[in-house]
């Protein structure tokens, strides 16, 4: 009995070569435990080592395998072929991002959003070693939690209908990890990133669309944080404009 | 002061989606049905209804019940607008959609002052 196989529309793009980027068919072996990343390493493997692609742990933990599959931004290594056999699978690289090459893009946007929020514990004044650790309760700790499990897969961004249509828009990743350190009882960053963060191209650029949330691999629920991030600076606004002497 | 003005109308948007879910249909209801199927005939008399609103109380309340709803639309109204491909008159387009929620809060104020 001859393999069952299952076909591929892999988007392809080589800049040195074209100027548009084109749709080439494979045909993969397929099997019934094999998620689509399998399939493509199948074909890069087998039939056309030319095909580039990111990808690294297999198991929906490095971030790095994200592709649009029939459209929808997903984890290329947490997505089976079953859930779409015996239909063709369309793979094209993350949406809202440029083509770096085949299925790579380009994140240096992302990359740049991410470090402009200082998503790392800030201090005012670092204590010295000998004084030992910050310390933490349980309580402390499940406040931020949630918005910790990031994996910077770049899914939100690219299920995110405001950063398609303005780029300048922060975006539900960075804005979630701003959130996770200012609610982190060891921050002291909270104002500073407010700068960065209470603008028109920071969260009141966000309009609940919530598609993020909804295509977020690990359950960070970005869109949740937009929305308390929108109602602590709210509460800050109030506060700074009705009793200005309690300075903060 | 923060940056960014938006904290404010964000304010008026969500009390006003409040109002819009909660309050407004109970008023839909009894004003728009209830009442005209005869269902209130004696608590809608033209005096008592009148006496009612002309109460400050009342007045302070059908004012919120008109004017943040008003906002509501406006913010969902500037983002959607905004959203449909006019991002470049953004700043006229809050201050069109505002200003209108603003001059419909000033005109229910006068109606509701001179009751
Ligand atoms: S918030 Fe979720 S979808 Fe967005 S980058 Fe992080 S893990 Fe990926
Ligand atoms: S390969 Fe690491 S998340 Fe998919």
């Amino acid at each position: 009995m001859s393999k069952a196989t299952i076909v591929l529309e892999v988007l392809r793009y080589r800049p040195e070569q074209e100027q548009e980027p084109t749709f080439q068919i494979y045909e993969s072996e397929y099997r019934e435990d094999w998620v689509v990343l399998d399939a493509i390493n199948h074909i890069k493997d087998h039939i056309d080592g030319t095909l580039s692609y990111r990808w690294s742990c297999r198991m929906g933990v490095c971030g790095s395998c994200g592709m649009m599959i029939n459209g929808e931004p997903k984890l290329s290594c947490a997505t089976f072929l079953r859930d779409y056999y015996p239909d063709p699978i369309r793979v094209e690289p993350l949406a809202n991002f440029p083509i770096e090459r085949d299925l790579v893009i380009v994140m240096d946007d992302f990359m740049e959003k991410l470090t402009s929020v200082k998503p790392w514990i800030l201090r005012e004044h670092e204590k010295p070693i000998s004084e030992g650790e910050y310390r933490q309760t349980p309580a402390e700790l499940a406040r931020y939690k949630q918005f910790s499990m990031c994996i910077n897969c770049m899914l939100c961004y690219s299920a995110c209908p405001v950063y398609a249509l303005d780029p300048q828009f922060t975006g539900p990743a960075a804005i979630a990890l701003a959130h996770r350190y200012n609610l982190d009882s060891r921050d002291q960053g909270r104002s500073w990133r407010e700068q960065v963060l209470s603008t028109e191209e920071g969260i009141w650029a966000c309009t609940y669309v919530g598609t993020c949330t909804v295509v977020c691999p690990v359950d960070v629920d970005p869109a949740g944080a937009i929305q308390q991030a929108k109602l602590s600076t709210t509460t800050d606004w109030f506060r700074d404009v009705l009793m200005p002497w309690k300075g903060r | 002061m923060r940056k960014s003005s938006e904290p404010v109308f964000w304010f008026l948007f969500g009390a006003g989606g409040v109002i819009a879910a909660f309050l407004a249909p109970i008023h839909i209801v009894l004003t728009g049905i209830v009442g005209p199927a005869g269902g209130l005939e004696s608590a809608l008399e033209y005096e008592r209804v009148l006496a009612l609103v002309s109460h400050p109380v009342t007045k302070l309340y059908l004012f919120m019940l008109i004017s943040l709803p008003l906002f509501h639309w406006a913010h969902r109204f500037r983002f959607t607008v905004v959203d449909l491909g006019l991002r470049a008159s953004k700043r006229g387009i809050a201050f069109a959609t505002y200003g209108s929620a603003a001059i419909g809060s000033i005109l229910s104020a006068l109606v509701l002052i001179r009751l």
